[in-house]
């Protein structure tokens, strides 16, 4: 109980930390003003959310692999929290977008890729709804999880292939395109708190998702008695 | 028997089941062509400005007709229960899941041509002058369609609700499919028509990764 605590208290000192540099820390954008500083929330979400559905595909994997319960927790857990930091991408984009691009959502190739993730990801917590079967639903989510993954490079290739009103990468961008140094710390700081915030909630879905396994375990031999 | 000579056997016996009554091709063919007639519906198919969007219209008309016939690619094994036999009688999974795919591909691909020259007259596109580049985009996009559906209608063959599971699994999959296909056609369907090999070398890569995928994975989507 204890260390629960512990874990809550760091990663809400470390959120705050972030929300202060983000306010307080960097500099303000010279041609966007005040509404930049949400980049700080909006960016290290998608990498957050991005760093979860990569831990789902592992979990993924070594599952089909293995066929240990363990891996399937932790790859429905890892979706979940995922999708959760993908809504606030989704969310805090256009807010952000309204002021900057003068409109709330436009259809570029970033933007809608994000949206296909957030859906496929959508689809396999529904697929893991519509098969009974413990097992069954552990392989076939985790074989649909893989390909889901996997297809993200593809939608994510083609951010280069169309010209999109998305600004270009920053990380691995063209030559010349990059954040101030200030910046750039505060948006990695930000990074690290949403990444400690990740775990916390990974660590406690999984929990419940390893209780309600054992739950089901339980269910089985008392029907089979 | 090798993997081959499998596939080859199987691939026979899924275009005779569906040669002898073709209700597959037909009712895809006329599920394409009530989309494209609801279609005209909603603007004018006859003006310069609603043309450019035909390319968009005729793909999206594929991808759904597509899923729709995906559905029952392994509905007979499930209802009359063979699937473990046909796993049992083939050395390599794989050769299944081969056999499946092409029967879908060269289905798909033969409700497309068809439809072509309908939506062709219908929406005032000339296709002739550009037949063999949109064959090749058309081939390419099926196949891919065909590999990803393949497989999960494996998945949802299993699941409750199936009829909408698939196309809910698929559609999002198939969304770069789309988008290099639309973009690919749309470019042959200009006045200058040229074609767009970028969307092209995307199509071939989509396929490999995913043919890929189910020669790796393919064995597991048919455990029982």
């Amino acid at each position: 109980m204890t260390k629960h605590a512990l874990g809550i208290a760091a990663v809400v000192f470390l959120l705050a930390a972030a929300a202060y540099g983000s306010f307080f820390v960097a500099p303000t954008d010279v041609r966007q003003g005040l509404i930049y500083r949400i980049l700080f929330l909006h960016v290290s979400s998608a990498w957050t959310g991005l760093t979860a559905f990569f831990i789902c595909f592992v979990a993924n994997l070594m599952y089909v692999w293995r066929r240990a319960p363990r891996w399937d927790w932790l790859g429905v857990s890892a979706a979940e929290v995922g999708l959760a930091f993908t809504t606030v991408v989704l969310v805090t984009g256009p807010i952000w977008a309204h002021p900057v691009w003068g409109m709330w959502w436009t259809w570029d190739a970033r933007l809608t890729s994000t949206f296909v993730l957030w859906l496929l990801y959508v689809s396999y917590l529904l697929l893991r709804t519509l098969v009974e079967e413990p097992d069954r639903r552990a392989l076939f989510s985790a074989l649909f999880g893989v390909f889901a993954f996997l297809d993200v490079p593809l939608v994510f290739g083609s951010i280069r292939w169309w010209r999109t009103q998305h600004p270009q990468p920053v990380v691995m961008g063209e030559p010349g395109s990059g954040l101030d140094p200030t910046m750039w710390k505060v948006l990695r700081f930000s990074w690290l708190a949403m990444l400690c915030l990740m775990t916390l909630l990974l660590l406690a879905r999984y929990r419940l998702e390893a209780m309600r396994g054992d739950l089901e375990i339980v269910r089985r031999e008392a029907e089979a008695a | 028997m090798s993997m081959l000579s499998n596939s080859t056997a199987l691939l026979g016996k899924e275009l005779r089941t569906e040669f002898r009554s073709r209700e597959l091709l037909t009712t895809t063919g006329v599920f394409i062509l009530v989309v494209v007639v609801l279609f005209s519906f909603t603007f004018d198919p006859s003006s310069a400005e609603s043309r450019r969007f035909a390319a968009s219209l005729l793909w999206l008309a594929f991808l759904f007709a597509a899923s729709l016939m995906l559905q029952p690619c392994f509905l007979r094994e499930q209802n009359n229960d063979t699937l473990s036999a046909l796993r049992l009688s083939v050395g390599d999974p794989f050769a299944i899941f081969a056999a499946k795919l092409a029967a879908n591909t060269l289905f798909l691909l033969l409700t497309e041509l068809v439809m072509l020259p309908v939506f062709s007259i219908l929406f005032n596109v000339p296709v002739l002058r550009v037949f063999g580049q949109l064959v090749l985009v058309l081939f390419l996009g099926s196949l891919g369609i065909s590999i990803a559906g393949t497989a999960l209608s494996a998945i949802s063959a299993q699941a409750r609700m199936r009829e909408l599971l698939l196309p809910v699994l698929l559609l999002p999959l198939l969304a770069p499919v789309l988008a290099a296909c639309t973009v690919v056609t749309v470019r042959l369907l200009e006045p200058t028509p040229f074609i767009a090999w970028k969307g092209v070398g995307f199509l071939v890569i989509f396929d490999l990764v995913f043919l890929t995928l189910l020669w790796l994975f393919g064995e597991y989507l048919l455990e029982e």
